[in-house]
């Protein structure tokens, strides 16, 4: 764990003083295989209950499991993404427990010997601060099935078909001081699994779920005793959870109780979270190598081929942006958030040997297209706008063709009608008036009809927008705001900076 | 038509390939048997419809000239095996009533090479035990009995069904599973062959666990030939099993009859236990002599951990199986006594569904696995496995097959042993060693105790070396000529 | 190490078997006489020994990503005591 001076502004007063909060997360990961851990059952979600399930995942006599080359593969692949080290020498482990979703009476996991070590994810706070987390390990396991309690007053319901799904433990060091890194450390641990295509990411479908290890101490001070939130589904939930939890161990430490180490859920209804004393019951898994499988062993030269094949990945992603394009660290980590995104960007940045202006191009992705796909409920991915199409938007204003305001309405149109820019530019007439006797008709026009008005921005310059916004209203728009500016400015005595 | 069953699996394979009696024949005649020997409660399902019409099956592939190296040759199934449909209990009141809907890969390689299927035999429960008294179906009765006397002698164990339905002649040959001993001692105790081959050589796919880094499967039979042909159908690499190897089945039939001229022979000086009965002594001494006089050259060997085997394997074994258990638990399949709750369906389910030495194993497992007791334990033992293993790879720079007795005694009286579990563990001190090293290991009847019962001596191979395995096992049978049978005491 | 009763009453709700108070002494010193007789492993010198993983020497094989297997729900929950609607039934489970 790292020793970093607690901030300010992350510390949670007390009746008694201040307060740091100390987070770790045990993150599982659900790995994008087609057939399960140790089965060839598909993974498919929202199957009919116990339809994805083979005999060995319904822990028939004798069944045996047999593990799949893929899921190992993309844990290498993920620990290589995390900058850890790969452990070419992994054992499966039994953890034995009674459940009813757990038909063997044992998870499958990797106990002692993880497939990946040490390794590390940045985050990218809020004013430039960056909080570097320390991984611990991420190992392989099963995933258990599913206990349904809402079907009956006196039964319980269980499907099997999340059975031995193939899950990744991404465990973190407890290196994280407030809700809002462990926010951003689930956001960019998921950018990060999704760059690599591992795992999709996807809360809602519980192929990302999070459990939140929390204690409070002095600042600085030594560690409290910590309680793990189970199960936390969302990010916004994580927040909750971590705030709600630092509360109650304050108020508890403030009133001189002690904190019991267990395990806690998480309820979304009510924003608490409450103990689960069934679970520490009896607390004592008796791990030990699963004598049905042999040690995982790996060779360097497949692990050497994996490391060749990763992707760009977002650290990376940022640091090249702002490099090549000179974006702003702002305007880059928006960008590499999806890489869906960034990819979209540089298609309409870059075309061939020509660069368009990075800036302009940024402002139209992360704002007005951004803007428009959350208002109309649609991702970078199912864009009505393409890359292509945007590119030649910019292309436009670049060449004075159109004006950034007539570009914001020509827009509107090409997502709503999926037409080109030129298509909409041409038909609509909307081409940028620069010819200056056009404009200066104009002008003369509008000063015709309010002497009054030329009369007083002549003695008080900043009048003069009313006449800006006038004239392009006569021109629908239309009209080079920089022309009208320089013929105004002229013809109403003011000196023109252009 | 004279007795069918007395044949041999090879000499009956011959005769139904001359049809000089169909399989139909032969299975009825074996059906017939079986019905006649209720007393030694061998079979615990026996599925004459099935037989039947496997045997019909096989009689239309006979007559086209077609079929498998097992065509149309009646079989017993430990009921350890999963088979389809069929009753499968590991004669465990736990799975009463599971009928799998899958067959074990050992009895599908069996069925492909046309063999049939009459039934299934009882054993120890989850194969548990030394004498196949701890069966939920009771008992297993030997066919063998002391001289002049008609105390009812066990099996031997947990393969009991097996080994007293061949030397009872109720089947062919019989599959049967090694966890610590399971096929070798009860093929003593019955005056038949059983081989345990090395570790991975057979799938354990389907096959309910007991120990899954000890237990394989292996035949019971008549005699070596039978069982090397036995082993060739049974054994093969499964995908299915991660700890099956993947190398090609040799034909074992062909490797019998090269003789023994030339090989090393080991004797291990640690298997000369404190109170090994002089004949079993003396048994051992003929052994070395006969394979001596068929032009095997005898060496000493040492195999200095062989004392801490037994305890060794009276932790990994219960640890592994308390483990392996845990999924009978009243929820998919078996039994289920209800509860208030599930915790409590659960308590009394394994309570009503295990008998008194698979909870004694479930619990002692539990334990050594358990937080602040791995280390001592668990991974102790498997240290000291290592250890064990290694004592053989010495031993092999010197020798090519080794030789001891297979069981410390003749079999002993149903009753006997089962107030002391300590005793009856002691039964299984010569060939618990071969499990936890995972070579393969094979007992031939020798000669009789001076009670009239049977005794074996056991050859231990090099892994993955069941061929010497089996010459030399054949060479011993040539020498020792054991053709003692029970007298049929039992038929109703 | 010797077991108590309280210990074997304690490793029998791990193991999830019910045990009844009376069978409780018995139960003890059983297990004590297996583990006593277990515990001569202790002379064996295993400094540095490698506990065995594998009893024979093998790499572990791996399978491709292919669903070979679906469609089993009659199969599955056709041995259960208790199934409904293609889901296992079990009692309530209290959180």
């Amino acid at each position: 764990m790292q020793n970093r001076e607690p901030r300010k502004e992350d510390l949670i007063k007390g009746a008694t003083g201040d307060w740091e909060i100390v987070l770790g997360l045990e993150v599982h990961a659900q790995v994008t295989s087609k057939s399960k851990l140790f089965s060839g059952a598909s993974t498919e979600f929202g199957a009919e209950p116990n339809t994805q399930v083979s005999l060995v995942d319904a822990a028939m006599p004798g069944m045996l499991p047999v593990i799949n080359r893929y899921c190992v593969e993309q844990a290498v692949k993920t620990g290589l993404g995390l900058k850890a080290q790969i452990n070419l020498r992994s054992v499966f482990d039994r953890k034995n427990y009674f459940y009813p979703d757990l038909p063997q009476g044992y998870q499958i996991s990797q106990f002692k010997n993880p497939i990946v070590g040490e390794g590390v994810v940045l985050l990218d706070m809020p004013g430039g601060r960056t909080v570097t987390v320390g991984i611990e390990r991420l190992h392989l396991e099963q995933d258990a099935g599913k206990s349904l309690h809402d079907q009956s007053p006196t039964m319980s319901h269980v499907d099997l078909n999340r059975s031995g799904v193939a899950l990744m433990e991404i465990v973190s060091k407890p290196d994280m001081r407030s809700a809002e890194e462990a926010r951003a450390y689930v956001t960019k641990l998921r950018t990060i699994l999704r760059y690599l295509g591992t795992c999709d990411g996807n809360m809602e479908e519980g192929s990302l779920r999070a459990d939140v290890n929390v204690s409070v101490r002095r600042p600085g001070g030594p560690l409290g005793t910590r309680c793990e939130m189970t199960n936390v589904n969302s990010i916004r939930f994580i927040g909750q959870a971590i705030e709600y939890e630092a509360r109650r161990q304050i108020e508890i430490l403030e009133e001189g109780g002690k904190i019991a180490q267990e395990t806690r859920l998480f309820d979304p209804k009510d924003g608490e979270t409450r103990s689960m004393r069934s679970k520490e019951e009896a607390h004592d898994y008796r791990y030990f190598p699963d004598p049905d499988l042999l040690p995982l062993v790996l060779a360097q030269a497949d692990v050497d081929r994996i490391a060749a094949s990763l992707p760009e990945l977002p650290d990376e992603k940022k640091a090249r942006l702002m490099s090549d394009y000179a974006l702003s660290a702002y305007d880059a980590t928006v960008l590499v958030g999806e890489k869906a995104t960034a990819d979209y960007y540089e298609a309409v940045v870059k075309d061939g040997s020509k660069t368009r202006d990075p800036k302009l191009a940024a402002n139209w992705v992360t704002v007005e297209l951004f803007g428009m796909l959350n208002r109309e409920g649609h991702s970078i991915e199912t864009s009505p706008v393409s890359a292509k199409q945007l590119a030649e938007l910019v292309d436009l204003i670049s060449d004075g063709t159109i004006s950034g305001r007539i570009a914001k309405q020509i827009f509107d149109s090409m997502y709503k009608t999926g037409r080109s820019a030129s298509e909409i530019v041409e038909k609509d007439g909307l081409r940028q008036v620069t010819d200056s006797g056009a404009i200066e008709a104009a002008i003369d026009a509008v000063m015709a009809a309010n002497p009054d008005k030329v009369e007083q921005a002549k003695a008080k310059p900043a009048l003069a927008a009313w006449f800006v916004g006038q004239v392009m209203k006569s021109t629908s728009g239309k009209a080079n705001p920089q022309v009208v500016n320089e013929i105004l400015a002229r013809k109403l005595g003011l000196s023109s900076e252009g | 038509m004279s007795d069918l069953t007395k044949l041999t699996l090879a000499g009956a394979r011959d005769a139904l390939k001359k049809k000089e009696f169909t399989s139909v024949e032969l299975t009825k005649a074996y059906l017939d048997a079986v019905e006649g020997a209720k007393a030694l409660n061998a079979y615990v399902t026996v599925t004459a419809d099935k037989a039947l019409d496997m045997a019909k099956a096989s009689d239309a592939k006979l007559a086209k000239g077609e079929g498998g190296t097992l065509e149309g040759l009646p079989l017993g199934i430990k009921d350890l095996f999963a088979t389809k449909d069929v009753l499968t209990t590991a004669c465990s009141h736990i799975l009463d009533g599971f009928k799998p809907p899958y067959e074990s890969k050992v009895t599908s390689n069996l069925w492909r090479d046309g063999a049939v299927m009459l039934g299934k035999l009882n054993n120890d429960e989850f194969a548990m035990g030394s004498s196949n008294e701890t069966s939920f179906y009771g008992p297993v009765v030997n066919p063998w009995r002391r001289k002049g006397d008609t105390t009812k002698i066990v099996p031997g164990g947990s393969s009991g069904g097996s080994s007293a339905a061949v030397a009872a002649r109720l089947c062919l040959a019989a599959t049967a599973t090694d966890t610590g001993g399971s096929i070798r001692q009860p093929a003593a105790f019955t005056g038949t062959v059983g081989i345990k081959p090395t570790y991975g050589r057979c799938s354990r796919w389907g096959i309910v666990a007991f120990a899954s880094s000890l237990d394989q499967a292996g035949p019971i039979a008549r005699d070596v030939r039978d069982a090397a042909i036995m082993l060739r159908s049974m054994a093969g690499y499964d995908e299915n099993d991660s700890t099956s190897v993947d190398r090609p089945v040799p034909d074992y039939e062909a490797a019998l009859g090269k003789g023994v001229k030339g090989l090393r022979v080991g004797i291990p000086k640690e298997y000369r236990v404190d109170g090994m009965p002089a004949e079993i002594d003396a048994l051992w001494t003929r052994g070395i002599e006969w394979l001596k006089a068929a032009g095997a050259e005898i060496v000493d060997v040492s195999l200095p951990h062989t004392k801490y085997a037994l305890p060794t394997y009276y932790i990994v074994a219960p640890a592994e199986c308390s483990s392996n258990l845990a999924r009978y638990d009243g929820v998919r399949y078996g039994l289920r006594v209800e509860g208030k709750d599930i915790t409590d369906m659960y308590e009394k389910t394994r309570a009503a569904g295990f008998g008194t030495e698979v909870r004694r194993r479930v619990l002692i497992g539990t334990y050594v696995l358990s937080a602040g007791y791995y280390d001592a334990y668990y991974l102790k033992a498997q240290q000291v496995r290592t250890l064990i293993a290694r004592d053989f790879t010495e031993a092999y720079r010197s020798c090519d097959v080794l030789l001891t007795p297979t069981a410390p005694s003749a079999a002993f009286g149903i009753g006997e042993k089962t107030a002391d579990p300590l005793s009856m563990y002691l039964n299984d001190v010569f060939t618990v060693t071969v499990n936890l090293a995972g070579l393969p290991g094979i007992s031939v009847p020798a000669g009789l105790s001076s009670e009239g019962l049977p005794l074996g001596l056991q050859l231990i191979g090099k892994t993955f070396d069941e061929e010497t395995l089996l010459r030399t096992a054949y060479a011993l049978e040539e020498a020792a000529q054991f053709n003692a049978e029970p007298a049929a005491w039992w038929r109703a | 190490m010797s077991v108590d009763q309280n210990t074997v009453r304690h490793i029998a709700r791990l193991a999830r078997i019910a045990v009844r108070e009376d069978e409780l002494p018995a139960l003890a010193g059983e297990l004590n006489t297996i583990l006593d007789w277990v515990e001569q492993l202790g002379e064996v010198d295993t400094k540095d020994i490698e506990p065995m993983t594998s009893a024979v020497a093998m790499s572990m094989k791996m399978r491709d990503d292919v669903v070979t297997t679906g469609n089993l729900q009659k199969e599955v929950t056709a041995n259960a005591p208790g199934a409904e609607d293609g889901f296992y039934v079990v009692p309530k489970v209290v959180e």
